[in-house]
């Protein structure tokens, strides 16, 4: 390039008398053509490049658009109060709801974190304060082991592990199974949340005399929490519409039940049985437990959200 | 809090060598608290263990008693106990093979264009409808497929294909279009597998170090062949990875499978025909089952289906990490 430079500037120099001028050769001018006409066309691939990419972009949202759409036409119009508060009704009988499968899956969630948060917090931890170390990256890997396994494998461990034992089916073995899916997930983002603590807070701490564990716990666990919370409830928004793993552990029931040894409702269970039943009436049922679903996974992701703004942002004004 | 742990207690210890300061000796609770982060930490690779190990004992039977015929017969009778996962198997394949083939276009569109393409103010709102679609439950996909895609797919998508197009004179898009289908799953994990797609692409995109467009740049490419030549090639491994990782998703993928496919133990060339997975295999038969033998045979589709999970994502995680380990070791 920079010898093209040179060069040109020879040109500019030499070129006050017509005689030096040198004129382009009818190779060169064919070449300078040929650019021209090869600039048109790059050109114009870019153009069309950047078209057909702008139209992935608008397919790749156009399915959640269609989906929503249809959930909260189908869903909202048939949602009221009594899908809250009424139980299933037999075929034919209108006016059924879903209060048992809303309670158990309550139930479920509050198993599930009860049992995954401890174990995904406290790996975290561990990965972040022990980073580089065999057993670190054995864990590491491991969770995204566990990470990627299909829920359906969850489904037939927990039963074999849980259910086959007892006897029966239970919203325990059903709360297990989702929690063991919720660890990876909490273990990784609670690593990365406590490796963001600055390292002087840890060091003052541990100046002013606290000991490693109360620096852990009060110092480093707290300044992290925020972030460790928004990381459980996303979690817990990932497996609350989770079927699969319930298909055979919490297994659905058709009765109010609250007992954690007992088989118990769940609403993605629900949604499955009514969808692909033969009756237009649970069809709409399953629309609206679907639009229910989504909503409280929606709930629980944008306090997750504001759970970290609040926390992150405050002052920049985002 | 005791007054003791807040107050430093400095004491100098003489050892004969230069003074050592020591703040009050280990104390009782370190031991506990690493402990108790270890035992949380150790956890996580004794459950992977237990859940092997579980699933292999109760498959061990199958295995022992079918051997590899178990992976290549075709032949699925409970009633006569015998047990040939052939179907599952290619259905899995298949309907994930689908998937990709229509997500990693769509997926990699999206991503370039939010990286490199898209003004600022869109880049967010765009990435997070995107990054929503995995936060829709999997049995609210088979109920949207089921009175949305099903009936589009019977209706205009399926004869089109087969007869406007003249498809139909091939194997893959022949036979009656009755919805339920290889293409209904594909077409449904499609949609499902391409926000990870999208979302691993995305950030080896934006791990590309901007030297790399610049110089392509200034050496007088347009936008689309500095992208083509220059980020690509540097992100290829990593975007590979990303699409590897939506395999192990589709692979395993459940309930709006089990919902779409037709459930049929069939190896049809036709996409237009019913299949089965090997997720939804377990997910349709495993509460029915009475015998022993037909439990330990679904519980050894299920082991096999965790081996290959494993794999992909084990060869997923490799790839994406080299990319992120060479962008970090140009940018040190």
């Amino acid at each position: 390039m920079a010898g093209m430079a040179r060069e040109s500037q020879r040109q500019r120099a030499g070129g006050m008398t017509a005689a030096t001028v040198q004129r382009p050769s009818a190779r060169q001018r064919a070449v300078s053509e040929r650019t021209r006409r090869g600039l048109g066309r790059r050109r114009a691939v870019n153009a069309a490049m950047l078209g057909l990419l702008a139209l992935a972009a608008v397919i790749a949202v156009l399915p959640l658009i269609f989906i929503l759409t249809y959930l909260l036409v189908r869903g909202a119009g048939s949602l009221d109060l009594n899908f809250f508060t009424h139980m299933p009704e037999p075929v034919g009988e209108a006016g059924g709801g879903m209060a048992n499968a809303i309670a158990g899956t309550m139930i479920i969630i509050v198993i599930a974190a009860a049992f995954g948060l401890p174990i995904g917090v406290g790996a975290g931890i561990y990965l972040a304060e022990h980073r580089g170390t065999w057993l670190a990256n054995t864990v590491r890997f491991l969770s995204d082991v566990l990470n990627g396994l299909p829920s359906i494998v969850m489904g037939i461990f927990a039963w074999q592990f849980l259910v086959r034992p007892v006897g029966h089916f239970s919203a325990l073995s059903g709360g297990v199974a989702l929690g063991v899916m919720m660890i990876p997930m909490i273990a990784r983002t609670t690593e990365e949340m406590v490796r963001v603590v600055p390292v002087s807070l840890r060091e003052a701490a541990l100046a002013l005399g606290y000991a490693r564990w109360r620096t852990g716990l009060t110092i480093v666990l707290r300044t992290a929490s925020a972030g460790i919370v928004t990381g459980a409830l996303v979690a817990l928004a990932r497996v609350a519409g989770e079927t699969a793993p319930l298909l055979f552990t919490a297994f659905g029931n058709q009765f109010w039940s609250t007992s954690i040894t007992q088989p118990i409702a769940a609403l993605p269970l629900q949604i499955f049985s009514y969808a692909i039943s033969p009756y237009d009436d649970w069809h709409r049922l399953a629309w609206a437990g679907a639009l229910v679903l989504i909503a409280l996974i929606l709930v629980i992701s944008i306090v997750a959200r504001v759970a970290t703004r609040a926390r992150f942002n405050t002052g920049s004004g985002d | 809090m005791s007054e003791s742990s807040l107050v430093p207690t400095l004491e100098v210890v003489e050892n004969g060598e230069p003074t050592v300061f020591r703040i009050h000796g280990r104390h009782v609770g370190d031991g506990i608290y690493q402990g108790a982060i270890t035992f949380f930490a150790v956890c996580i690779p004794l459950l992977v263990a237990l859940i092997a190990v579980e699933i292999a004992i109760a498959g061990w039977p199958t295995f022992r008693h079918f051997g590899l015929s178990f992976l290549t017969s075709s032949d699925w009778d409970p009633v006569k106990k015998r047990f040939g996962a052939a179907p599952a198997i290619y259905g899995t394949l298949v309907s994930s093979a689908i998937a990709l083939l229509l997500a990693t276009p769509l997926a990699l569109g999206v991503s370039v264009f939010l990286s490199e393409f898209a003004p600022h103010w869109l880049r967010q709102p765009v990435g997070f409808l995107v990054d929503l679609l995995a936060a829709i439950p999997s049995v609210v996909y088979g109920l949207w497929g089921i009175f949305v895609l099903l009936p589009l797919l019977r209706d205009p998508v399926m004869p089109f294909l087969r007869d406007t197009l003249g498809l139909g004179n091939t194997p893959f898009f022949s036979g009656p279009a009755y919805g339920p289908s290889m293409l209904a799953a594909g077409i449904i994990l499609a949609i499902m597998v391409l926000p990870y797609i999208a979302s691993v692409s995305r950030e080896v995109l934006l791990a590309v170090p901007r030297a790399q467009r610049e110089a392509a740049m200034a050496l007088g490419a347009t936008r689309w062949e500095a992208i083509w030549r220059a980020v690509l090639p540097y992100a290829k491994s990593g975007i590979i990875g990303g699409v590897i990782l939506g395999l192990g998703r589709a692979l395993g993928e459940t309930m709006a499978v089990t919902m779409l496919i037709g459930n049929r133990q069939e190896i049809s060339a036709s996409l237009f025909a019913p299949g089965y997975t090997m997720a939804s295999l377990i997910a349709n038969e495993f509460s029915e089952a009475s015998s022993d033998a037909h439990l330990s045979a679904l519980m050894a589709v299920g082991f096999t289906l965790f081996v290959i999970t494993i794999v992909v994502n084990a060869i997923a995680r490799w790839l994406v990490w080299r990319v992120s380990r060479s962008a970090s070791g140009q940018a040190a």
